[in-house]
C-alpha cells in the first residue's frame, strides 16, 4: 500500500490560474445567465426580481413554442439521414473498391468549410440555380425558390446535412475498418449475406461508433445557428428560427434579455436530460460489451 | 449495395466504386465548381451559371480584395487561430497533466477534473448573452480577448482528449524521471509532452478548424470593422454584395481557399486526427 504522497505546488499552478479564469470567463456567465432569468432586465436599466415569470410565460409564448419545434424536427430529421447515408457512403468507402483516398478525401471536404460560407452557397443554388434548371427543364416545383417558401426547413435540413455529413462517414469508416474481414467469411459460409449480414453481424460491431454519432450529432443540431443566419434568418416569417437564432436575435436586440435567459436555461436542461439519456444508454451498451 | 465481397476478395467492385464517385462529383464537387466558375465569370456571363464560363475574370477575386479589406480580415483570422493554437495546446496539456496524475491522489484535482468536464454540457448559447457583459466588462471584447477566450472555452474539451491519453502513459516513466532529479515541470516539459503528440495533433487540428470557421463568437463579442474576421465579414458583407454574385462567390472562394490549401497538404493527419478526437469520446 502507497502511503500518500504531498503533491508538488507545481501541479497546483498548472491548474489553479487556468481554473479561475475559467470560472470568471464561462461559470459566472453562466450562472449570470440564471440569475437573470429570475429578473426582468432588457439588457440595460434597471431591473427587478420576477421570480418564475419568464419560466412560466415561456410555456405559452407561440415564438419559443415554434423555436423548439423547428430545432428538434431539424435535429431528428438531421441526425436520422446523417446516420442512414453516412453508413451507406461509408460501406461503400470500405468496399473494395478503387481510389479509395481519392474519395475519402473528397467526401471529407465539407467538413472542412465553415458552414456560414457553405449555406451562402447553397442560398444562391437554392434561389437561382434550381429555379433556373425548373425553368429550363419545364419542372414547376424546382421554380420557386424553397427557402422562401413554407418548406424552407428542407433547405436548411440539406445544408446542415450537406455539411456534417461528412464527420458520421469518417466516423463509421473507422468503425468498419475494426472489423475483421475473416468474420465475414463465417457469415458467407452460413449464409448470411447482403442486409441480413448488416444487421445480424456488422451493426452489433459498430455499435459504439453509432453512440458516437448519435450522441454528436443530435447535440450538434439541436444548436444550428449559422445555417439558418445564413440562408433564411429564420424566416420566412420565424419558420426557420431556432432556439439559438431565438436567443441571439431576441436576448441582443429584442429588450428580452432576461427573458431569452430563461429560454437558455430551458435550452441548458433539455441539452442536459438529452445527453443523460443518451449516455445511460451508452453506459448499458458498454456493459453488455464486457459483461 | 449490398453484393461486395462475394467470394472473390481481391476483384475491384466496380459498381460501388462508379455510384461513390458519381455521388462525389456530383453532391460535392459540383457544387465547388459552381462556386469557381460564378467567381470566375464576368458580371454579364450569369445567364447559363452550369456552362463553363466564356472568359476568366479574375478581377472579381482583386475587387472582392478590396471590397472586404481581406488581407486585413486574413490577418485577424489567422493572429486568432495561430495564437490559440500555440496557447491552447501549451496550457491546456499542462492542467489536463496536474489533473489526470493527481486525480486519484487527490480531492481537489478530483474535482477540478469534474468541473471542467460538466461544463461540456453547457451550450455556447447558453452563455451568450451574459458572456458579452462580462466581455465588455473586462474589454475582452477585441481580436487579443476573443484569443483569450478560445483558450479558456476549449478547456473541457481538451481536458477531456489529453487525460484519456496522459492515463495510457505509465506513472513509472514519470516517477524514473522524478528518480533522476527531474522536477514536475520538467518531467512535464521533457518526457511527457512530446509523448502527447498524436493527442496534441488533434487538438491543434480540432481548435484550427474551430476557430478558422467560428461565427457566432466573432459576431456577438467583436463589432468593430477592423477587428472582424473572414467569416464574420462574409455575414457583414452579405448585404453590400446584394446582386454582385461574382464578387460574393470570389469572396467566398477567398476565405474557403487558405483552409482548402491546408487541407490537401495535410489530409492525411487532419482526418486521423479527427477520427482519433471524436472515437476518444
Amino acid at each position: 500500500m502507497k502511503k500518500k504522497k504531498r503533491i508538488s505546488l507545481t501541479f497546483y499552478a498548472m491548474v489553479i490560474p487556468m481554473a479561475i479564469l475559467f470560472f470568471i470567463f464561462h461559470t459566472i456567465p453562466f450562472l449570470q445567465g440564471v440569475f437573470y432569468s429570475f429578473t426582468d432586465w432588457k439588457g440595460y436599466g434597471t431591473w427587478n426580481l420576477v421570480g418564475l415569470r419568464n419560466y412560466t410565460h415561456i410555456f405559452s409564448d407561440k415564438n419559443i413554442y415554434s423555436s423548439y419545434l423547428f430545432t428538434f424536427k431539424l435535429a431528428i430529421c438531421a441526425t436520422i439521414l446523417v446516420n442512414v447515408i453516412g453508413l451507406l457512403i461509408a460501406s461503400g468507402l470500405n468496399a473494395k473498391i478503387k481510389c479509395r483516398n481519392v474519395l475519402k478525401a473528397i467526401y471529407f471536404i465539407p467538413y472542412m468549410l465553415g458552414t456560414l460560407i457553405i449555406s451562402f452557397v447553397f442560398k444562391f443554388v437554392f434561389s437561382n440555380i434550381l429555379p433556373m434548371v425548373g425553368e429550363q427543364l419545364g419542372i414547376e416545383a424546382l421554380r420557386l425558390n424553397i427557402l422562401g417558401t413554407n418548406q424552407a426547413w428542407i433547405g436548411v435540413l440539406f445544408v446542415t446535412v450537406w455539411q456534417s455529413l461528412a464527420f458520421n462517414v469518417l466516423i463509421y469508416l473507422a468503425g468498419l475498418q475494426t472489423v475483421d474481414q475473416d468474420i465475414y467469411e463465417a457469415a458467407n459460409l452460413d449464409g448470411a449475406v447482403g442486409f441480413k449480414r448488416f444487421m445480424k453481424i456488422t451493426f452489433p460491431l459498430i455499435a459504439p461508433f453509432f453512440t458516437i454519432n448519435m450522441v454528436l450529432s443530435a447535440r450538434g443540431y439541436l444548436m444550428a445557428f449559422d445555417q439558418v443566419m445564413a440562408m433564411t434568418d429564420g424566416g420566412p416569417g420565424t419558420l426557420t428560427t431556432t432556439i439559438s437564432v431565438l436567443i441571439y436575435k431576441k436576448g441582443f436586440s429584442g429588450g428580452q434579455f432576461a427573458y431569452q435567459s430563461a429560454n437558455a436555461v430551458m435550452m441548458f436542461v433539455v441539452i442536459v436530460v438529452i445527453s443523460i439519456i443518451q449516455l445511460k444508454v451508452l453506459d448499458k451498451r458498454e456493459e453488455t460489451i464486457n459483461g | 449495395m449490398t453484393h461486395r465481397t462475394k467470394l472473390h476478395k481481391e476483384k475491384v467492385n466496380w459498381p460501388i466504386t462508379i455510384i461513390l464517385m458519381v455521388v462525389a462529383a456530383g453532391l460535392i464537387l459540383f457544387p465547388l465548381y459552381l462556386t469557381i466558375s460564378i467567381a470566375l465569370r464576368d458580371p454579364s456571363d450569369m445567364v447559363n451559371l452550369l456552362a463553363f464560363p466564356k472568359k476568366l475574370n479574375f478581377s472579381n477575386f482583386a475587387e472582392a480584395w478590396k471590397m472586404t479589406n481581406y488581407p486585413l480580415k486574413f490577418r485577424n483570422t489567422l493572429f486568432i487561430t495561430v495564437i490559440n493554437l500555440v496557447f491552447t495546446i501549451i496550457t491546456n496539456s499542462a492542467v489536463s497533466y496536474a489533473i489526470t496524475r493527481n486525480y486519484k491522489k487527490s480531492k481537489f484535482f478530483k474535482g477540478m477534473y469534474y468541473y471542467f468536464i460538466s461544463a461540456m454540457f453547457i451550450p455556447f448559447s447558453v452563455l451568450m448573452l451574459p458572456l458579452v457583459k462580462q466581455a465588455a466588462l473586462f474589454h475582452v471584447d477585441n481580436i487579443g480577448g476573443i484569443t483569450f477566450l478560445y483558450i479558456i472555452f476549449g478547456l473541457p474539451m481538451n481536458i477531456f482528449l489529453y487525460s484519456g491519453y496522459i492515463k495510457s502513459i505509465p506513472e513509472a516513466i514519470d516517477e524514473a524521471a522524478t528518480i533522476d532529479g527531474a522536477s514536475p515541470l520538467q518531467t512535464f516539459t521533457r518526457v511527457i509532452f512530446p509523448m502527447l503528440k498524436p493527442m496534441t495533433a488533434t487538438v491543434a487540428i480540432l481548435s484550427f478548424m474551430w476557430t478558422w470557421n467560428d461565427f457566432l463568437m466573432p459576431l456577438i463579442l467583436l463589432s468593430k470593422p477592423e477587428q472582424q474576421t473572414l467569416q464574420l465579414s462574409q455575414y457583414v458583407f452579405q448585404g453590400q454584395f446584394t446582386t454582385q454574385y461574382n464578387l460574393a462567390f470570389a469572396s467566398y472562394l477567398l476565405v474557403i481557399l487558405p483552409i482548402l490549401v491546408v487541407y490537401i497538404f495535410c489530409q492525411k493527419w487532419i482526418i486521423s486526427g479527427v477520427v482519433s478526437g471524436a472515437v476518444k469520446q
